[in-house]
Order: C-alpha cells, then sequence, then structure tokens
C-alpha cells in the first residue's frame, strides 16, 4: 500500500556556477551564478543565455564532458565552449 | 622538385655538392621522405652527432604548389634527445621556397674536419657554400637580419642559435616566417644539435626567377583547392575558432577538463590559467595593437598566429602557442603572458624547443633550482642556456637529463623526450600516443585531444582507457600521411568532420601528381611512414619496453578527477598491429 496522498513539495531553486568560452562571452559574461530550478538541464540553461545549440559544441560539468540532457545539481560548474582546437 | 641535393660537409678540400634523381624516393614527400632516406642511409647504432648521421630537410608533396596549406617543411634524422628516428615539422617560408627551387630534399652528410662554420645559399643559380665564422654563436633573429643584408629581402632562412652550434639536445631548426622572422621551429627532438654537427649555421634560401609548381592537371588541382579552402572556412574550428584565438585557445578547455599539467605534472588545472589563455591573450594583443590573426607562410588560410607586441607596443615575438604558454606558464605556475611571450623570444632566439626546454624548467624547479611562478627564476634558466654556462649546459640537455643530474623521479618524458601540454591520466588517448610514436611523446604524432577533449573526429571518453588504442592508432597512420604532403596538420580538424574536405585533399594528391589515390591509399602511405620509423628503431635497440610512460603517471593520482594511467601494457603492443 502506498500512501493516500503525496505531499506536493515546493519547487526548490538551485544555485549553480556558468563559465562560457571565446565567443559565447561576446555580450554575456565570463563567469556568474545563476539560479535554476531543481532538475534543471543543461539545455534549459543554453537556452536561457540564448545560445544557439550549434554554439555550445563543448560543455563540461564538473571538468567531465556532459550533454544537453544533462541534469544539473546544487554547486555544479558548467562550462561551456563553442567548437575550438589548437595544439 | 624531381631531385635530391646532397652536401657532404665532410669531403676534403670543403664542402661538397651532388644533385641526384629521386630514384627509390620518388612518390615521397616531408615526412616520408626523410624517414625513408634515414631509415636506408643512416646506420641505427651511430652517433647522432658523428658524421654517419644525417640530416635531410624536406618539402611536403604539395609545398610549393598553390594549394593552400602546403607549407610544412620536415627535418629528419637520428635523434640527440631520442637516440632513435627523428621527424619535426614546422611552418614558415621555406619549404613552398625550397620546393620551387626544385629540390624534393637537401641531405647534410659527413662532419667538417675544422672548425668553420657555414652558411649555404641556394637559388636558381645553383648552391655555394662558404665559411663564415662572424656568424658563429649569434642568435636567430641576428643570422637573419645579416643574412637579409647580404642576400636581400627576397630571402628565406633555415637556421640555428647558439644552441644548435653547442650541439644541446634542446636545439631546434629555425625557419622564417612571411616577415623574415626566425619564429617557426623544427622543435622536437634536438635536430638543431644535428645541424650544429655538420658545421652548418643557415641555409639561406631564394626562389626569385622560379615559378610556382605545376599540377599535372591544373584544372582539377584548382577545383580541388576551391573546395579544400571552401571546407575549411566552412569548419568552425579551422574557420573561426583557430583564426580568432589561436593555438592558445586551449589553455582554458585543458584546465576545465583537468587535463593541463601544471607545477610539473603535479595536478590537472591551473588556477592562473584565465590569466594566459588565448581569451585573455588576444584582448591584450589587440590592446597592444598587434595582429592576433596572421598566417606563418604565405598560402595559409587559417591563420592561427599571431603578433605579439610588448607593453611599449613593439614587436616582442609571435603569438606564442599552447604548447609554449603552457611549457613555460602553468607547468612551471607561471601567470604572466609577458614572461612567458619573453621566454617565447628567447627560445626562438637561441634555437630551442619551447616544449622541451620548459618542461625542463619545471623539472628543475621540482628540483628547488627555481620556485613554481618565479617567473624572473625562468627567464635567467633559459638564458644560462643561451649562454652555456654549465648550469645552462645541463638544462640544454632536456627534460631527462636535468632529471637525473638533479635527482627528480617526477620527470614526464618518453624516449627521453618531453611530453606536451596534455596530462595522459586525464587525456588517455593522447597517452598512447606519447607511449607509442616512434618520435618519443609528441603530441601532433596522433592528436587524440580531437576525439578525447573537442569532440571532433567522434568522442571517446578522456577519462577511460576504453577504445583509445584504436583512436591513437588511426591518428598516428593518418598525421604520418599529412605530414608527409606538406599540410599543416590543422587542415585535420576540418578533414576528420567532413568527408568531402577529405576527397579535396586527395584530389589535390591526385591531380598533382595524376595518380588515383583513395583514402585507403592514403592509410597505405602513412602505414609505409610508420612502419619504417618503428624498423629504424627496433634496428636502433628500442624495444617494446620504451613503449611506456615512466611509472610515477600510474601511481600517482591527477586533481581534479583524482585518475592515474591505466592503458594495459599489452594493449599498447596493439597499436600497431594493423
Amino acid at each position: 500500500m502506498g500512501p493516500y496522498f503525496r505531499l506536493k513539495l515546493p519547487i526548490h531553486s538551485m544555485n549553480i556556477t556558468v563559465k562560457l568560452f571565446a565567443t559565447l562571452r561576446s555580450g554575456r559574461f565570463e563567469e556568474g551564478g545563476l539560479d535554476l530550478d531543481e532538475g534543471a538541464t543543461v539545455r534549459s540553461v543554453i537556452e536561457t543565455l540564448a545560445i544557439r545549440p550549434d554554439d555550445a559544441a563543448i560543455i563540461f560539468v564538473n571538468g567531465r564532458h556532459a550533454e544537453p540532457e544533462s541534469r544539473l545539481s546544487a554547486g555544479d560548474t558548467l562550462s561551456v565552449f563553442p567548437p575550438i582546437g589548437g595544439g | 622538385m624531381d631531385k635530391i641535393l646532397r652536401i657532404d660537409m665532410g669531403a676534403e678540400g670543403g664542402p661538397k655538392t651532388t644533385v641526384t634523381e629521386l630514384g627509390e624516393y620518388a612518390g615521397f614527400g616531408g615526412r616520408a621522405m626523410t624517414s625513408a632516406i634515414v631509415a636506408k642511409e643512416v646506420p641505427p647504432l651511430c652517433h647522432p652527432l658523428g658524421a654517419e648521421n644525417k640530416l635531410i630537410i624536406a618539402p611536403g608533396l604539395l609545398s610549393g604548389t598553390i594549394a593552400a596549406m602546403s607549407g610544412r617543411l620536415s627535418v629528419g634524422c637520428k635523434s640527440p634527445l631520442t637516440g632513435g628516428i627523428k621527424e619535426s615539422n614546422a611552418g614558415g617560408q621555406p619549404a613552398q621556397v625550397l620546393a620551387r627551387l626544385g629540390y624534393a630534399a637537401v641531405v647534410l652528410e659527413g662532419k667538417p674536419a675544422g672548425e668553420d662554420l657555414y652558411k649555404i645559399m641556394i637559388s636558381k643559380d645553383g648552391v655555394t657554400i662558404s665559411a663564415d665564422n662572424g656568424l658563429r654563436m649569434l642568435p636567430n633573429y641576428d643570422v637573419v637580419a645579416k643574412m637579409k643584408q647580404e642576400f636581400g629581402d627576397k630571402i628565406c632562412c633555415i637556421s640555428i642559435g647558439p644552441a644548435g652550434e653547442m650541439k644541446m639536445n634542446v636545439a631546434s631548426i629555425a625557419c622564417t616566417d612571411m616577415e623574415q622572422r626566425p619564429t617557426r621551429h623544427c622543435g622536437r627532438g634536438g635536430v638543431g644539435a644535428v645541424m650544429g654537427a655538420k658545421g652548418v649555421k643557415v641555409i639561406v634560401l631564394d626562389d626569385t626567377g622560379m615559378t610556382v609548381r605545376a599540377p599535372k592537371d591544373p584544372d582539377k588541382f584548382r577545383d580541388a583547392n576551391k573546395r579544400f579552402v571552401e571546407g575549411l572556412m566552412k569548419h568552425p574550428v579551422t574557420g573561426q575558432g583557430l583564426p580568432a584565438y589561436g593555438t592558445n585557445v586551449l589553455t582554458n578547455i585543458l584546465s576545465e577538463a583537468g587535463g593541463y599539467p601544471t607545477f610539473n605534472f603535479k595536478q590537472g588545472s591551473f588556477d592562473g590559467a584565465s590569466k594566459i589563455s588565448g581569451e585573455t591573450l588576444v584582448e591584450l594583443e589587440k590592446k597592444r595593437g598587434a595582429n592576433p590573426t596572421h598566417g606563418c607562410h604565405r598560402g595559409c588560410v587559417i591563420r592561427c598566429s599571431g603578433i605579439y607586441n610588448d607593453k611599449n607596443g613593439n614587436y616582442l615575438t609571435k603569438q606564442p602557442e599552447y604548447e609554449t604558454v603552457w611549457s613555460h606558464g602553468g607547468n612551471c605556475g607561471i601567470d604572466d603572458l609577458d614572461s612567458i611571450a619573453l621566454l617565447d623570444f628567447l627560445d626562438d632566439n637561441i634555437g630551442v624547443d619551447t616544449i622541451e626546454m620548459g618542461a625542463t624548467i619545471g623539472v628543475a624547479m621540482e628540483a628547488g633550482l627555481a620556485k613554481f611562478g618565479d617567473a624572473a627564476a625562468a627567464i635567467s634558466l633559459v638564458k644560462e642556456v643561451g649562454q652555456g654556462t654549465y648550469l645552462g649546459r645541463i638544462l640544454g640537455g632536456g627534460a631527462a637529463i636535468a632529471g637525473k643530474v638533479f635527482g627528480v623521479e617526477r620527470v614526464p618524458v618518453v624516449k627521453g623526450q618531453a611530453m606536451p601540454a596534455y596530462d595522459p591520466r586525464a587525456v588517455k588517448g593522447v597517452g598512447v600516443t606519447y607511449a607509442t610514436s616512434p618520435m618519443g611523446a609528441d603530441h601532433t604524432a596522433g592528436y587524440a585531444v580531437t576525439a578525447n577533449i573537442l569532440k571532433v573526429g567522434g568522442y571517446v571518453d578522456p577519462l577511460k582507457s576504453d577504445g583509445q588504442i584504436e583512436l591513437s592508432r588511426d591518428l598516428q597512420i593518418a598525421t604520418a600521411a599529412v605530414d608527409s604532403t606538406g599540410m599543416c596538420i590543422f587542415i585535420a580538424f576540418a578533414i576528420l568532420d567532413q568527408p568531402e574536405t577529405f576527397q579535396s585533399l586527395l584530389d589535390l594528391l591526385n591531380a598533382g601528381y595524376g595518380l588515383n589515390l583513395t583514402a585507403d591509399g592514403v592509410a597505405a602511405l602513412g602505414k609505409t611512414v610508420l612502419s619504417i620509423e618503428l624498423d629504424f628503431n627496433a634496428r636502433a635497440g628500442f624495444t617494446k619496453e620504451d613503449d611506456r610512460l615512466p611509472g610515477f603517471f600510474s601511481t600517482e593520482r591527477l586533481a581534479p578527477h583524482q585518475v592515474i594511467w591505466d592503458v594495459k601494457d599489452e594493449d599498447l603492443d596493439k597499436v600497431f598491429n594493423w
């Protein structure tokens, strides 16, 4: 038997750090905090910042490669790069 | 480009030139040419600084044509640093000019009996070799200035600085760029020491009166080049990222990814990365009135280089490359761009490999010769190398030698050659390349950073060992082929992602030489080159145990991801099973 009713939890907000690089900085910022709904995805941040999907070519969450669908947690650092290369 | 110029520096009565047909070396260019001649003609057990070693200088198959990006010059020999075969290539003008003068290779042989220092002038009128002891111990910028005075401003130069004359393991060979500055270096493996051992200070080239090399089928060649350039311009890395920020755009991403070797490979990210990043560098260059988008040779459409001015707006050096900013920067805990740019200038002028030099300073800092982060001390140590003090001579021996002399365990080398700017624990594909390349630790030999970090040409998780062997193998094969064409390796970003751009490169080779090469044919060329090199190294005494990383990579965890090197030895031994 499950519970008779489920408490409807309020949507908590969480804070993450966003770092942008190369051309993505222009008209935006280098590094900043961002409040998001709990369970927000990388894609939602990219959309919020009006970054074209193709321009978010390389995404890291806490230094590990991530995808637009990746879910974020409180305290995460999200780093977004446009297509770049060198060496 | 149908002849080979051989110069016997040890001939009786002075240096003697012979011009031969290509013979069995027909169809080879660049790295294929240098490695084929070394493997065939240099005894693998010879002393690298002895008369039996040869220094081969070869433009690529497409150099000297109208093909964009075809300006890489390969230099090959038995390496004084690794003891194995070496090919080191650079941009700048000499590849185009040498190719237009008709030479597929210049081979310096023998060893002069006396102490004279020579200059070699090659033009449409032939070759002249003369002793010029006034050049002794001159740094590269001064050598080029003297050659311009003597031969005019249409020349380009291939030269060594004091480090080459002192036959240091870190010595490079400088090639002049479009502004006749000695900023593009065949850096790796101590090739400058071999040129020094041949008694040659500078090779001056002038292609006045020569024409652009004609392809077999000019119409098809023009069409292929048009598609090739369109492909490079269309790809965001070669069309936008590299022109805008140069190679140093990698500083931030490698530090973010935790694969940026910091404090002599102690940790994987650097707090000062942002201060020395490509983004910061380009802003500074613009503020000081310098151009951040500049090619290293005529015909380059990517233009990843730039100019670095000092605080007063005067030229200091070319835009330091990522590997230089890393080796002298984060690897030594230094976060000041002006100091790094000065070190870049000193390296170019003294004639040393910026990767090996910075890695050696990192080892010296580990040993306590200077504190990490002390830029003034790093500058002073590099100056000692140029002066040839006893300490300078030790540092000029490279990271492995310095580590032994100063009793350091954490020495990041393979086959005696220092690792570049990617920690193999956190970028495991490039670790496989470091371990197995016949060149010693060399990122360009199989640049797995593409798929590991940059998501170009697919994606292979950099922190896991899965898939890294295959990735490195495929890249090493492709690179050996590209290094033979004279093409800049940065075309790889576009040809890995865009099949039609790869096809246009094949079409250039086919229209240029009247061939019917397919992708398989290109892979076959790469395998041939690697097989030649591996065979030389085997005959020089290398075994599979030389294809290993230093032990500390398997025992010391790298922050922030706490990873160790865990690619299995038996898997490393399969890299060249094709």
